[in-house]
């Protein structure tokens, strides 16, 4: 039914329409990749300082990318009006990030520049990303550490004082800027300070509690946010001359993942389904060692630091039998360190998506360790043994302390006697509302920022590098080219607006629903099965088959849902599971349209992996012929509406495009 | 294995609350303490009464969003945030009691839940290094002596969970000031603001009605990331120099 | 409450209207009590070297300084340090324990405490309880208003005429209030030391908390021995 410009007819045939082909307009395409920030920043518009105070910036989010943004804004002068769900912007979910932040310092003087790191993220992210904002990325990298220095970020240092580095999986240099394992715990607080600096100062006002549930548009142009005070119930409405989410990733679909119980999609599909485009949404990131999942009523998984494969080996038994041995029993001869096997070049330090694909095959192949469940065992050694003779076990426990600490709290189990027991879980979101060259999405006026934009990363990210893309964005994107935007603003409306009524109805109307269904099944139920369906058919390995049926169910999902979720309570107190109920809601419908883009997307790409499509030896084969493009996914309206695909091609001038290897 | 627990319901904050009983079976070991509630709120949920309302996020330890009172206990019985606390601490047929923290500066939305903004106050007030963005000048100009950057680190972990206050019998919030004090008065950056810093925090303190400390140790004995209780001398030796340079 | 959208912060904040310039105040009242009840204990202990040489040394308290300080100068001189300073200490103190209560009216329906010593609780009723004793203890052996047996010559023979057996109750007395010191001198000097930031590290504290015992059991303790010696006739 679709006409497409591929030479095949796609997978998802039957469940989008094609539309326009859509290009960004915004980098200087007529200089070269380098020269482009420069460009673009020598010919953005300005804002006068004695206007910046009449102008409103409504931030929603308050992790690296908000945070940072809203102090910068409002540092230059800018009215700023900050949202969080959390009771404190401090708390937002980058406080989780644990291994470190990239930056192209060449503090090691191994060969690292600006050019590398690009290289490797274009390269981490198999050729899916944008080149002109992956340039950028690597370019103001440098300034993110000075930055965080000034503010008094604890990082990690030398005898000499100076700044520490390490390496992280994916490349051969070491330039990881780390605190412990809680860099961004020490990253958030120093842009969390900085933003309350700014409250103090009079230029932000901090809404917390609050969560976004509408996007108010008018004519293409975003004018504000409609928000849930979470405490009293109220519905506000927040009109600016800019509106910009900084939300995050939508990682929770899955309903077990690395994120923060609150973390949702809510924000961005509101403002998705207001005609922002959603961009590659089905580009998820499984991280190789989380803690696997041990039973029945688990809420949530926990990362263990992709910095612990710089000292750890992964290793699975070669012997079927051998798995439900007490692995100090299992002798050298008998271990299958695979990774180094497989990628000697890397080792175990191969990128996320590699490294959790092979402990699947591995598990797979009945090889996996710890306890069967279905007739499975989920997990894989990470074993510590060997660092421990060689650095000593007070150098691994300065390195490592907290984490061995925090796997023993979860597990009750001594890592620095047993080795660690993990396995792959949803991590990070690659995919997200699609943005031009300056973070403004294709609704004129909102700006996307962090994990929420789909732009850096491609179809997989290297590790360390969401801290850095969300500081960037924050403190060095942003406040430039949100600047060029309000140097000649949309005009503003009132509340009275019909555009404000209406949404802000929407939003009532909702929530009563949700109220007045008084069906039969909890929301954590959905939101439950609705995860096992994307884990299942949308994780790790995809095919059309499962994707399929995945849709099918989902939607049959969706539709029970509207007719049988159970929500106790009134809207106007703190009420948990309303909150809950508008997110699921969303997933829903998020859910089915990444199983959509995973569909149509039959090639394999990073994160991504289609069972049709694959080398030989099982690694991920890229069809750059058909699938070179960023998938831009229209809104297509309610049930029976399709949604419309609208495609960015991508080209490579700074670096030539070729099949990603790490062996 | 079974359980008891008594939790402390309260509809809002205008309203008077009480301890409720509750029972609970097929708890398991593995849960965490969170999960566990998660699976009394389903089967509260099934029988129409209102779930438990309590605060968490990460569920790993390092938002600061979780905070209960479990069994007299800021955060429970480990050194550890309640999220990180598991079912293994307990036995069967145990009886839980569950409160919220319980201070006049963090008043009682719902349920388990407080209101902690004075924290976000206190650090408005001073908790910061003022760098605006774009004028740091290169992060290796300035070396930081390992040890100091290390004892900078390690108070720096506070996650603001506000257990320190519950703890205290006082209600102070002197350790979570504390923490931000030394963090920061670590540092060579953080010397310039150094004596205001340390003024203006103590007095926000004081305004949001935290008590003040008489050196008991309980709140170290609760933080769940070990801070100890040499920030609060540091505290107060920072600002018994700013005194001295007359502020 | 929540939600705050117009933050309140304090303007014009002063070091000295802290609570930490209380505690500040309290710790410095605190040393000259240290400093008074070592001395005080150390004169006491002359009560073994006899009663000549114990009125001696009261009579010398009250020549100390002569001529240039009048007959009882230097006494009245401590006296008055000693009285502002209880004024001060018991200023703070009970200007922290409204401030305390004020800021949890709310109490725990269960509450354990996990290191905090039994000492560092009882602060401030230990507090109440030196200051009746030291009231007590004045009218006692200073002003001699409360006369427990008869009317003895010298300050060696009230001493240890009060002590004696047949008023046990006496010697009760100041030994539970020896107990209420050692208590609060326990926490009150690792308290100090917190207070005036001389303990920032572990070692330190350690050492504050080691100077704590010490002293309690030191100070306590000699003073102790002069109502248990006279009780049991080691000295009379
Ligand atoms: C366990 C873990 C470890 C990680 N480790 C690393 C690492 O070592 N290095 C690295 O580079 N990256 C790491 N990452 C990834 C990285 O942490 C995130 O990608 C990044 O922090 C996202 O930042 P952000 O600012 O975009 O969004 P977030 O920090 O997720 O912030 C989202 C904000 O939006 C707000 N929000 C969301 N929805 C709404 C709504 N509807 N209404 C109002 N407010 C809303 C939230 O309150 C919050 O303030 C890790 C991630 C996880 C889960
Ligand atoms: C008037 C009655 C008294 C009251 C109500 C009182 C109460 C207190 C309180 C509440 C503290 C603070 C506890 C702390 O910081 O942990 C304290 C400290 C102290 N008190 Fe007292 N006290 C009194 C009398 C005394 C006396 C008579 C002495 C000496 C013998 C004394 C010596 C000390 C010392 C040394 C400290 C430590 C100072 C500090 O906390 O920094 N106090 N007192
Ligand atoms: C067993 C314990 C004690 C004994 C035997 C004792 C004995 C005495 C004696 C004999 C005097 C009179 C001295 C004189 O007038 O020449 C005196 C005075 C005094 N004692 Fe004690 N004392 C004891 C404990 C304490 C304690 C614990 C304190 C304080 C906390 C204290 C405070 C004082 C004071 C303030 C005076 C009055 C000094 C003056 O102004 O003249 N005493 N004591
Ligand atoms: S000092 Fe400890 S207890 Fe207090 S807020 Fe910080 S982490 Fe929590
Ligand atoms: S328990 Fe309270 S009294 Fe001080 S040392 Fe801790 S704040
Ligand atoms: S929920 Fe984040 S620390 Fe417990």
């Amino acid at each position: 039914m679709t006409e497409s410009t591929t030479t095949r007819v796609s997978d998802a045939a039957d469940y989008f329409t094609l539309g326009d082909a859509i290009a960004d307009t915004k980098a200087p395409h007529d200089v070269s990749v380098p020269q482009m920030w420069e460009e673009r920043k020598a010919h953005a518009n300005l804002v006068n300082p004695a206007n910046r105070r009449k102008i409103k910036v409504i931030m929603v989010g308050t992790g690296l990318a908000g945070a940072s943004a809203a102090a910068t804004l409002g540092e230059a002068g800018y009215h700023v009006e900050s949202f969080c769900y959390q009771d404190s912007p401090r708390r937002a979910h980058s406080i989780a990030a644990q291994g470190g932040i990239n930056a192209a310092k060449n503090y090691r003087n191994d060969g690292d520049s600006v050019y590398r790191l690009f290289y490797d993220t274009v390269k981490g992210g198999d050729f899916r990303s944008r080149e002109s904002n992956s340039w950028r990325l690597a370019e103001v990298s440098a300034s993110i550490i000075d930055q965080c220095v000034a503010q008094g970020v604890p990082f990690a240092r030398e005898y000499g004082g100076l700044l520490d580095n390490r390496s992280f999986g994916g490349v051969q240099v070491s330039r990881t800027f780390y605190a412990r394992g809680q860099t961004g715990q020490q990253l958030l607080i120093g842009a969390y300070q900085a933003l309350e600096r700014q409250v103090a100062a009079g230029t932000v006002t901090t809404h917390t509690r609050h969560e976004m549930l509408e996007l108010v548009v008018v004519d293409g142009v975003a004018k504000g946010i409609i928000v849930r005070d979470m405490v009293t119930g109220e519905i506000e409405t927040h009109l600016g001359d800019a509106v910009v989410l900084a939300t995050g990733g939508y990682g929770n679909v899955y309903f077990l993942s690395t994120n923060a119980m609150g973390c949702n999609v809510t924000a961005a599909w509101r403002a998705h389904r207001k005609g922002a485009y959603m961009g590659n949404p089905c580009y998820t990131q499984i991280h190789p060692t989380c803690i696997p999942v041990s039973g029945e009523n688990q809420s949530k998984l926990t990362l263990m630091s992709e910095s612990l494969r710089n000292d750890g080996r992964i290793w699975v038994p070669k012997k079927k039998e051998d798995c439900a041995k007490d692995p100090r029993d299992i002798p050298e001869e008998d271990r299958d360190y695979y990774l180094e096997r497989i990628y000697p070049a890397f080792g175990n330090l191969v990128p996320r998506d590699i490294a959790s694909r092979q402990a699947k095959y591995m598990c797979d192949d009945g090889r996996g360790v710890g306890p069967e469940v279905d007739g499975v065992r989920r997990g894989v050694y990470l074993d510590f043994a060997d660092a421990i003779d060689r650095l000593g076990l007070e150098a691994v426990k300065t390195k490592y302390g907290n984490l061995f600490d925090m796997y023993k709290q979860i597990t009750a189990e001594n890592p620095y006697e047993l080795p660690m027991r993990v396995y792959p879980a949803v991590h990070y979101v690659m995919g997200g509302l699609w943005v031009d060259y300056d973070l403004e999405s294709n609704v004129s006026g909102l700006f996307v920022a962090g994990e929420a934009n789909f732009s850096d990363q491609g179809a997989n990210r290297l590790g360390a590098s969401a801290l850095m893309q969300g500081l960037a964005d924050g403190y060095f994107v942003l406040p430039y080219t949100i600047a060029n935007y309000l140097a000649h603003p949309a005009e503003r409306i009132d509340e009275s607006h019909p555009a404000v009524v209406e949404a802000k109805q929407a939003v009532e109307e909702r929530i009563n629903h949700f109220l007045t269904v008084n069906g039969t099944r909890s929301v954590d139920s959905y939101h439950k099965e609705l995860g096992h369906l994307m884990w299942e058919y949308c994780g790790m390995e995809r095919s059309k088959e499962g994707l399929t049926h995945a849709i099918e169910s989902i939607r049959e999902l969706k539709a029970d849902f509207w007719k049988n979720v159970k929500v106790l309570g009134t809207a106007d107190t703190l009420n948990q599971s309303l909150e809950r109920a508008g997110r699921v809601a969303d997933f829903l419908e998020l859910g089915e349209l990444m199983c959509i883009d995973a569909l149509n997307r039959r090639e394999s790409a990073g994160g991504h992996f289609r069972a049709e499509s694959q080398t030989p030896d099982g690694e991920a084969e890229r069809i750059d012929e058909e699938f070179a493009y960023v998938a831009a996914w229209e809104w297509g309206g309610e049930d029976g509406h399709t949604p419309v695909l609208h495609q960015e091609a991508l080209s490579y001038e700074a670096i030539e495009m070729k099949a990603r290897s790490y062996k | 294995m079974k359980i008891k627990l008594k939790i402390w319901r309260q509809p809002n904050a205008g309203t008077k609350g009480a301890m409720h009983d509750y029972d609970l079976a097929e708890v398991s070991e593995d849960m965490s303490f969170l999960e566990m509630l998660d699976l009394l709120n389903e089967n509260l949920n099934e029988q129409g009464e209102d779930p438990v309302a309590f605060d968490s996020d990460c569920r790993e330890g390092i938002c600061g969003t979780c905070s209960l009172m479990i069994n007299g206990q800021a955060h429970g019985p480990d050194v550890a945030t309640t999220c990180q606390l598991h079912m293994r601490s307990f036995k069967d047929g145990d009886t839980i009691t569950v409160e919220p923290w319980r201070a006049e500066a963090f008043p009682v939305l719902k349920d388990l839940i407080v209101d902690r903004s004075a924290f976000d106050r206190i650090i408005q007030s001073g908790g910061f290094i003022s760098a605006n963005t774009g004028s740091a000048p290169e992060a290796n100009n300035l070396p930081v002596e390992k040890a100091k950057a290390d004892r900078a680190f390690d108070v720096a972990t506070c996650i603001g969970c506000g257990a320190c206050v519950a703890a205290c019998p006082n209600g102070s919030a002197s350790l979570f000031v504390g923490a931000k004090i030394t963090h920061l008065g670590e540092l060579p950056q953080g010397q310039p603001e150094r004596d205001m810093r340390v003024v203006d925090m103590v007095a926000q303190a004081d305004y949001e009605g935290f008590g003040g400390c008489t050196n008991i140790g309980e709140c170290t004995a609760a933080c769940p990331k070990e801070i100890p209780q040499d920030v609060i001398s540091q505290l107060n030796k920072d600002l018994r120099t700013a005194m001295k340079h007359g502020h | 409450m929540t939600c705050v959208a117009t933050p309140t912060l304090v303007k014009g904040s002063r070091s000295t209207r802290s609570t930490i310039a209380l505690k500040i105040l309290m710790a410095v009242t605190g040393l000259v009590f240290i400093g008074y009840v070592l001395l005080h204990m150390y004169g006491n202990l002359k009560v073994f070297a006899g009663q000549e040489a114990f009125d001696e040394y009261a009579h010398h308290l009250r020549t100390f300084g002569e001529p240039m300080l009048p007959y009882g100068g230097l006494l009245w001189v401590i006296r008055a340090v000693l009285l502002l300073s209880v004024i001060g200490h018991a200023y703070s103190a009970f200007a922290l324990w409204s401030r305390a209560s004020k800021a949890r009216t709310h109490k725990y329906v269960m509450m354990k405490a996990v290191t905090a010593t039994l000492s560092s609780r009882m602060m401030r009723w230990g507090g109440v309880a030196l200051l009746l004793f030291v009231v007590f203890h004045l009218l006692h052996l200073t002003t001699h208003t409360i006369n427990v047996n008869g009317d003895p010559g010298s300050p060696y023979e009230r001493l240890v005429s009060s002590f004696q057996p047949g008023q046990w109750w006496v010697a009760v007395i100041y030994l539970l209030a020896m107990l209420a010191l050692a208590m609060h001198l326990r926490h009150g000097v690792f308290s100090v030391s917190q207070t005036l930031g001389y303990s920032n590290n572990a070692r330190s504290r350690a050492r504050a908390n080691f100077a704590g015992v010490f002293l309690a059991v030191v100070i306590a303790g000699g003073f102790a021995l002069v109502p248990l010696s006279i009780l049991f006739g080691i000295v009379d």
